[in-house]
């Protein structure tokens, strides 16, 4: 095993955008700058994004701006760290002050923000460079791109087909190296399979590690926000730079943020994978089956046992969030009105029905949708057999993980049930677009980390994504043994045929 | 026909927090102009989250604890939803089922004139007391020419205190009395500033009515909410309006089919309850915990800190000066009236030396007419509580009349104007006026004029040229005189012994 950072990564510009590893050593040895590298990231963009529909809005002027002072900084010895110089997409759902933050949504568009989530303001601090925002399912609602008011998302492996979602444009900006890295969030598997679905790392923290202060808020007690990245390095430095408490954020834990960069390679010995036999039943794609289980058998290579562990309730994972997640969500999203900033509707006679027309032009149907269901669910006679209910259930879900870690280190497994499907093969058909977050849900849940890497590729030439869990605040465990794999099975040279693979 | 009142009580107080409850924005919404006490937190802007400010969970469990109520060990934050212009993140963060605090108790004498209450103390039993944010204002064209409402966020995110009692009260006046016990209990403890005007001390009535018709049959009225009562007079004005038009819509039935509750608002103008559009009759607030929130722990050793740091009640000071002092509950409930400054001020004469009734009276009166002329407070009162103690004490040690002490007084204040007023001010004062009993009196002379007829002897040495025998006639003076000023006694006897010495040559 070579333990070297990004070692067999090409930093040339021609293919667009590297690795945050590699990009890091070349400007360290510099053989590069931040504005080369900015500016073959808008290079990137102008050739793809055209196909691609990643992005929402780019700030090039202040990309470049900010490229030359990072640069100036290399050059007094003055670097803040891995991240700078390095550009960054942004979902468009963290919100940056001067900077619009849709959601992709109707409801919010012209929106700008007056002020910058706390992961944005790490960012800077540390020289990183958001240089724009990238496309989601509206307010995260959504596992394709499919639902964002604005545009399309395309899966760079093959353009016909989603590159998931919500987080769509985050992944997509990546594996179609238009940026080394991108910030993301996770309600029930936002990050993690789009991640698996376009062959990049996707890492949803433990919930608390990262503040969720100025990410516009679907489904609170689930989501956080986690990083995009081609490299297991590059989702390291991102975490380390974004997490830690928050005074901003309650339910931010207060535990100092950890240096996952200084373990990261140092293999994980004797690992205990645990391997629930629910995530390898009926509706598992055997391509994808076949894949994970070749992951599994590097790390048996590497030391690692494989045990067989039991999650009996995570059957009810998709049930139970959603009726959690769109219970928030309709409390949530009642502060866009159509009073106080974003879109109002010019049709309304009275107070009553400003709100109906503004709401009901302003929000697509997937967002109404949810509303619809978690008013019903949190509504007087039905609260206790809906919300309650899956309150407590949720609270089983959480004990089947607390059990299967007394066994185990890591849980490993796909992170969806199929490869991308079809833009627009599950647009009729919600339930089956719910089922692709089967694997994912049950760690929003569980508030547990999860991280997604690149496990290998169909015969077709998509690529399928591995899955681990671990308990609480163990993303340096994760991280670890995500670069096991990386390592053994280096997938940064795949490019795909819309980078010109 | 017999009836009884029933009403309980919502009461709303804003607590003077220096900042809002859930963000860091300045409380002191009488800026000049609109939304500018606020950030993202509190104009509710996509992303923005709440965070406790500790000081008002503080305040409000200081409140609880005045209120006798019990301090739950773990208490969590939910949403109340509904929408409407001033709650810009369409719910309120407040406390559903699990408050900070319930099971308390507060006590008033009971209105003399509901039957067989004569006499007795009203028990109000609290149910409970919570915590939520206040919303902001609309502000409505008043013009009628139909320009738009506007939306003033200042407020909103203020620390509510919201109490509930049982419907413990028998009389509008009854919840009067309560209502203004309850400001008093804030006030004293610092919590609100309870002004009515702004609204930041506010209550809903429940009230009804349980009629014991002739036929021995008793019906229940159905509840009628009185909303956002501002004042104490709008409250029993309210209340006792809807006594009467229950009674007129109620009072021949004996069997009342639709008991279902109703919400009315109170029109001082035109003295009457109005019923409020009940559209959203049965308003759906699909409470749930804020998971934007975490709940709070208390443990016991807090809750004991607190209640050792608890100042007293204004109850339990009426009370106290009645027994300790001796006031009578009048004298006693008008101080205590007046607020907790005005109350310590009081105590601080008693302390400085003045008999209770004596003080209690002058600081009613006296300094009460200074204040009004004045239009000041009594944290501004120019002179000080040891002052006028030692003006008091003067006048119980018959040194000083109270028509010389109340000069004594008024010439401090106006003195204060341009000095500062010592207790060396306030004998300059008595002497340069002869404000003394003693200068002012011939007690002094006919005392010297005995001591010298009974003591031939003494006054004979002195008139021989013994001087040192004035001593003992001195001595002699002073103790008949109590009080007197020595200088002026040496003076006088002197002065006396002195004319006989003349007399005899
Ligand atoms: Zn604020």
């Amino acid at each position: 095993m070579t333990l070297e950072a990004g070692s067999s990564l090409k930093t040339g510009s021609g293919t667009g955008t590297s690795s945050i590893g590699s990009l890091f050593k070349a400007l360290n040895s510099g053989t590069t700058t931040s504005r080369q590298i900015v500016e073959s990231c808008l290079n990137a963009i102008d050739q793809r994004d055209g196909s691609i529909g990643a992005f929402l809005h780019i700030d090039r002027e202040r990309a470049l701006q900010a490229a030359e002072a990072s640069d100036l900084r290399r050059s007094t010895g003055e670097v803040r760290g891995p991240l700078d110089g390095l550009p960054i997409s942004i979902k468009d759902a963290i919100c940056e002050a001067g900077q619009p933050a849709t959601c992709a949504s109707r409801i919010l568009e012209g929106y700008v923000s007056p002020y910058s989530a706390t992961v944005i303001d790490r960012l800077h601090a540390a020289g990183a460079i958001p240089l724009g925002r990238v496309n989601l399912d509206e307010f995260a609602m959504g596992s394709s791109s499919e639902n964002s008011a604005y545009q399309l998302t395309h899966n760079p492996w093959d353009l016909t087909r989603t590159p998931g979602g919500s987080s769509s444009g985050s992944a997509a900006s990546v594996a179609a190296r238009m940026v080394p890295g991108s910030l993301g969030s996770d309600t029930g598997g936002s990050i993690r399979q789009p991640a698996s679905l376009c062959g990049i790392v996707g890492l949803k923290p433990t919930y608390g590690r990262v503040s969720r202060y100025g990410l516009v808020a679907f489904a609170s007690s689930l989501e956080q926000i986690g990083p995009f990245s081609l490299d297991v390095f590059g989702a390291a430095a991102l975490l380390q730079t974004i997490a830690g408490h928050d005074p901003h954020d309650s339910t931010c834990v207060n535990t100092p943020a950890e240096d996952y960069l200084q373990t990261l390679d140092t293999p994980l010995a004797d690992l205990r994978i645990g391997v629930p036999k629910e995530y390898f039943g009926e509706g598992l794609d055997p391509e994808v089956q076949n894949i994970v289980e070749e992951a599994l058998a590097v790390y048996s290579q590497h030391g690692a046992k494989l045990i067989p562990v039991e999650l009996p309730h995570s059957k009810y994972s998709v049930a139970t969030y959603y009726i959690i997640a769109p219970s928030e969500a309709s409390s949530n999203l009642a502060r866009f009105d159509g009073i106080h900033y974003g879109y109002r509707s010019p049709n309304f006679t009275d107070l009553e029905s400003l709100y109906a027309a503004s709401r009901g032009e302003g929000f697509g149907p997937e967002v109404k949708r949810r509303i619809m269901l978690g008013t019903y669910a949190l509504s007087a006679g039905y609260a206790d057999k809906y919300y309650v209910k899956a309150l407590q259930i949720r609270r089983l879900i959480r004990h089947d993980f607390d059990a299967a870690f007394q066994q185990c280190d890591v849980i490993a497994g796909p992170v969806t049930p199929t490869p991308a499907f079809r833009l627009g093969e599950l647009t009729d058909d919600p339930l089956a677009m719910y089922l692709s977050d089967i694997y994912t849900i049950a760690a929003n849940l569980a508030g547990i980390p999860a991280i997604s890497i690149p496990a290998g590729w169909t015969a077709s030439g998509l690529p399928v994504g591995l899955q681990l869990q671990g308990p609480v605040f163990t993303e340096s465990r994760l991280l670890r043994a995500a670069r096991m794999l990386e390592i053994d099975r280096p997938w940064i040279d795949r490019l795909p045929p819309a980078a010109g693979g | 026909m017999k009836y009884d009142v029933i009403i309980g009580l919502e009461v709303h107080a804003q607590l003077q927090t220096k900042t809002k409850i859930f963000c860091g924005c300045a409380t002191d919404f009488t800026p000049d102009a609109p939304n500018i006490r606020t950030c993202p937190v509190c104009l509710g802007l996509p992303g923005a989250l709440p965070v406790l400010n500790r000081r008002a969970f503080e305040m409000a469990v200081k409140a609880a604890l005045g209120l006798r109520c019990q301090i739950a060990h773990f208490t969590k934050w939910d949403r109340k939803q509904y929408f409407y212009p001033d709650l810009p993140k369409g719910y309120q963060i407040s406390q559903y089922d699990l408050p900070f605090s319930h099971s308390g108790l507060m006590e008033i004498p009971a209105d003399p004139e509901v039957a067989g209450a004569e006499g007795l103390t009203r028990k109000v039993r609290i149910i409970r007391a919570h915590l939520e944010d206040d919303a902001g204002k609309n502000i409505h064209d008043e013009s009628g020419r139909g320009s738009e409402s506007q939306v003033d966020l200042n407020r909103a995110g203020t620390p509510l205190v919201e109490i509930v009692t049982e419907p413990d009260l028998r009389s509008p006046k009854e919840a009067r009395m309560l209502l203004e016990e309850i400001r008093l209990l804030l006030l004293y403890f610092g919590v609100s500033d309870c002004n009515m005007q702004e609204g930041n001390l506010r209550c809903d009535a429940n009230i009804n009515l349980h009629l014991h018709h002739d036929s021995g049959i008793t019906t229940k009225t159905p509840i009628v909410e009185i909303k956002n009562l501002n004042s104490f007079r709008f409250l029993e004005q309210a209340c006792e309006y809807e006594v009467s038009r229950q009674l007129k819509t109620y009072g021949h039935l004996e069997e009342i089919a639709d008991r279902t509750k109703r919400t009315f608002g109170y029109d001082p103008q035109r003295g009457v309850t109005i019923e409020q559009r009940s559209k959203e009759e049965a308003a759906d607030y699909r409470y749930f915990p804020d998971p934007d929130l975490v709940p709070v722990i208390v443990t016991a050793d807090q809750i004991q800190l607190w209640q050792a740091d608890l100042p007293e009640r204004p109850q339990d000071r009426r009370q106290r000066y009645q027994t300790e002092l001796g006031l009578s509950p009048y004298d006693a409930g008008v101080i205590i009236e007046q607020g907790r400054a005005f109350a310590d001020f009081f105590e601080q004469i008693v302390a400085h030396g003045a008999e209770s009734k004596q003080a209690s009276n002058w600081i009613t009166q006296e300094i009460q007419r200074i204040l009004n002329e004045r239009k000041c407070s009594i944290g501004e009162f120019p002179v000080s509580a040891e002052l006028v103690g030692t003006i008091l004490r003067k006048v119980s040690d018959k040194q000083l009349t109270l028509k010389a002490a109340r000069e004594a007084l008024d010439a401090l204040v106006s003195y204060s104007e341009e000095n500062t007023v010592s207790q060396e001010t306030l004998e300059k004062v008595i002497q340069e006026r002869g404000l003394s009993i003693v200068q002012n009196d011939e007690l002094l002379l006919n005392i010297i004029q005995q001591v010298i007829q009974k003591n031939p002897k003494p006054v004979a040495d002195y008139l021989g040229g013994k001087q040192a025998a004035a001593g003992s006639l001195l001595g002699q003076v002073m103790r008949e005189a109590r009080g007197a000023d020595p200088q002026l006694v040496k003076s006088l006897v002197t002065q006396a012994l002195d004319a006989l010495k003349s007399g005899n040559s």
